[in-house]
């Protein structure tokens, strides 16, 4: 099976240089306070590992490959779904006290 | 293959599109999480783009062993589903570092089915697939090791004389494998399986030096170490979602570590290879003169009932006594009279920088009561009464003043400035780090010892009764 966009050579450069610029700026100027759930964001991003594993091993033919691919299908879905909840459960409480009074609480 | 409606290159371009949209919401959820007023938006965005690139993903053509597949995204989604729910916000640093070590592993496990598989591949292929799968397999281990450090599982450190050595001749012998195999000259079973047992065992290696208190640092290394992993994976596999994602979190990862270094007046080089981050009682400083003076509570209540400014300074202590909810209450309380109080936060309060503003969240504190230490310190000196609770080396003055110690030159909260200092302590013994903190012998320094919570507690009775 050939694929019908090769990233190969000088693009995949450019697409590396380019996506490794918008990580630093989008990060840059984060406040600390931000920095606990920022790491667990990021952390959730790299769970698209999934679909790398997903056409692993959906393309297995050994027992051994098919074993391998079973794990990381199985990480590789717990690095997205884990990284998904802890991240939204911290994000969910940071609230401003302008929030919180219209919310009815002190 | 071709039995449904669409065609293999129709199927394509559809999952090619599908992954710019993802990239797309990727880039957008991070820069929305990178504010408090959006962040919670940010992580939606996000997630909406793992989800079309996981449905998409299934149009793949020739997927198969569906009966393989289907278990392992569900196992592993339900598993990491209920742990994340359950996890305790102060446990959140190790949790985070065992999903991390699942994308180093995955990333690893792809690189393992092609390199097992021996198809031939170019040079260029065969290499970023070899050194994806040492970074992924070094996260994978050293993040699982992280863990069980954080989580108590793991007490000690492994130190012993050469260490430093024997681990560079453990990544040279790693390295020398994955040339034999990303060259082509000898990539048999024997040697695949052995180049990932020896990066699996140089991410323990490296990891088990490390004291609990650097382990924040480390941890967001490894985040960063597994997103280049599946951005190199991403080339081997032509899958632009994950070469796009996997790199910006690689830079992104990278900055965010020399950030946590720089708040914890490290370096990363300091952190990895000198083992400061749990040297015990062992810590020298200057001798400090003085006595602690103890204080009750219920002075302490008229004291902040009275006072226009009260600044609190929370530690990870006040987090491990669970005492954040009661803190709130008091400030609540005060608030109610008319007291102006904030929260001042050190960048490593709390077990990795942000982690303690995540508590204070928890309890229900809104962020704009929260400082941190650039914006507060000048305040110190306006406030009546700063509250020490549960922390202990980030107000300690020496790191201003005492060149002999440990922690001289890191940034401290000014806490010693206000007016009146009150800290809330269990007992005399010293910190986290051994060190002896001068702020609790200073003329203005009053010491209410006994449980974070019960001493808020009682705090709260004082406050009511003034």
């Amino acid at each position: 099976m050939t694929p019908i966009v090769a990233i190969t050579g000088i693009v995949a450069l450019y697409i590396f240089m380019l996506a490794a610029f918008t990580g630093y700026e989008v990060i840059a100027k984060v406040p600390v306070i931000l920095h606990t759930p920022l790491m667990s964001g990021s952390n959730f991003v790299h769970g698209i590992v999934l679909v790398g594993a997903m056409v692993a091993l959906g393309g297995a033919h050994t027992t051994l490959e098919k074993i391998i691919g079973f794990v990381g299908v199985f990480m590789a879905a717990g690095n997205a779904a884990g990284g998904y909840v802890v991240t939204e459960r911290m994000l969910e409480m940071f609230k401003s006290s302008g929030a919180k009074k219209k919310a009815g609480g002190h | 293959m071709e039995t449904s409606l669409l065609g293999g290159d129709a199927r394509q371009w559809l999952i090619q599109v599908s992954y710019l949209v993802t990239a797309f919401l990727f880039i957008m959820g991070l820069k929305r999480m990178s504010s408090p007023v959006t962040a919670r938006s940010g992580i939606v965005w996000a997630g909406a783009g793992m989800l079309v690139a996981t449905l998409f993903t299934f149009l793949f053509p020739g997927l198969g062993n569906y009966e393989w597949l289907l278990p392992a995204i569900i196992l592993g989604t339900a598993l990491a589903w209920w742990s994340g729910r359950r996890v305790a916000m102060t446990d959140m640093p190790q949790m985070i570092a065992l999903y991390n070590g699942f994308g180093g592993g995955a990333a690893a496990a792809i690189a393992a089915v092609e390199l097992y598989r021996g198809e031939a591949m170019t040079l260029t292929m065969s290499t970023l697939a070899v050194v994806g799968a040492l970074i992924g397999g070094i996260s994978f281990s050293g993040s699982l090791v992280a863990f069980g450090k954080l989580q108590g599982l793991i007490k000690r450190s492994f130190r012993f004389k050469g260490q430093n050595i024997f681990n560079l001749l453990v990544i040279a012998a790693t390295v020398t494998v994955g040339v034999f195999i990303a060259s082509g000259w000898n990539h048999d079973t024997f040697h695949v399986t052995l180049f990932f047992l020896l990066a699996l065992l140089f991410g323990v290696l490296m990891t088990l030096p490390i004291g609990g208190a650097d382990m924040p640092v480390v941890i967001s290394m490894y985040n960063a170490f597994t997103g280049l992993a599946v951005a190199f994976e991403g080339f081997v596999m032509q899958n632009a979602a994950m070469i796009i994602a996997g790199t910006v979190v690689g830079s992104a990862g990278t900055l965010l570590t020399q950030l946590m270094a720089k708040a914890m007046n490290r370096s990363l080089g300091n952190v990895l290879f000198s083992g400061f981050g749990d040297t015990g009682g062992a810590a020298a400083g200057g001798a400090v003169t003085g006595s602690m003076k103890p204080i009750e509570a219920a002075d302490v209540g008229v004291m902040m009932a009275f006072a226009q400014k009260v600044i609190v300074v929370p530690g990870y202590g006040m987090a491990v006594a669970q005492a954040q909810h009661k803190v709130w209450e008091l400030c609540q309380l005060l608030i109610d009279r008319g007291v102006m109080v904030r929260f001042a936060i050190h960048p490593v309060a709390g077990r990795m920088p942000g982690h303690m503003n995540v508590l204070l969240a928890e309890a229900g504190v809104p962020y704009d009561l929260i400082a941190d230490l650039d914006e507060i310190n000048a305040e110190f000196e306006t406030a009546d009464v700063a509250l020490i609770i549960g922390a202990n080396d980030v107000v300690n003055p020496v790191a201003r003043n005492d060149k002999s110690s440990p922690i001289y030159g890191m940034p401290i909260l000014n806490a010693d400035k206000a007016k009146n200092v009150i800290v809330i302590k269990r007992g005399q013994g010293a910190g986290f780090s051994g060190i002896e903190n001068a702020l609790f012998y200073l003329d203005n320094t009053r010491m209410l010892y006994g449980d974070g919570q019960a001493a808020a507690s009682q705090l709260i009775q004082a406050v009511k009764a003034a």
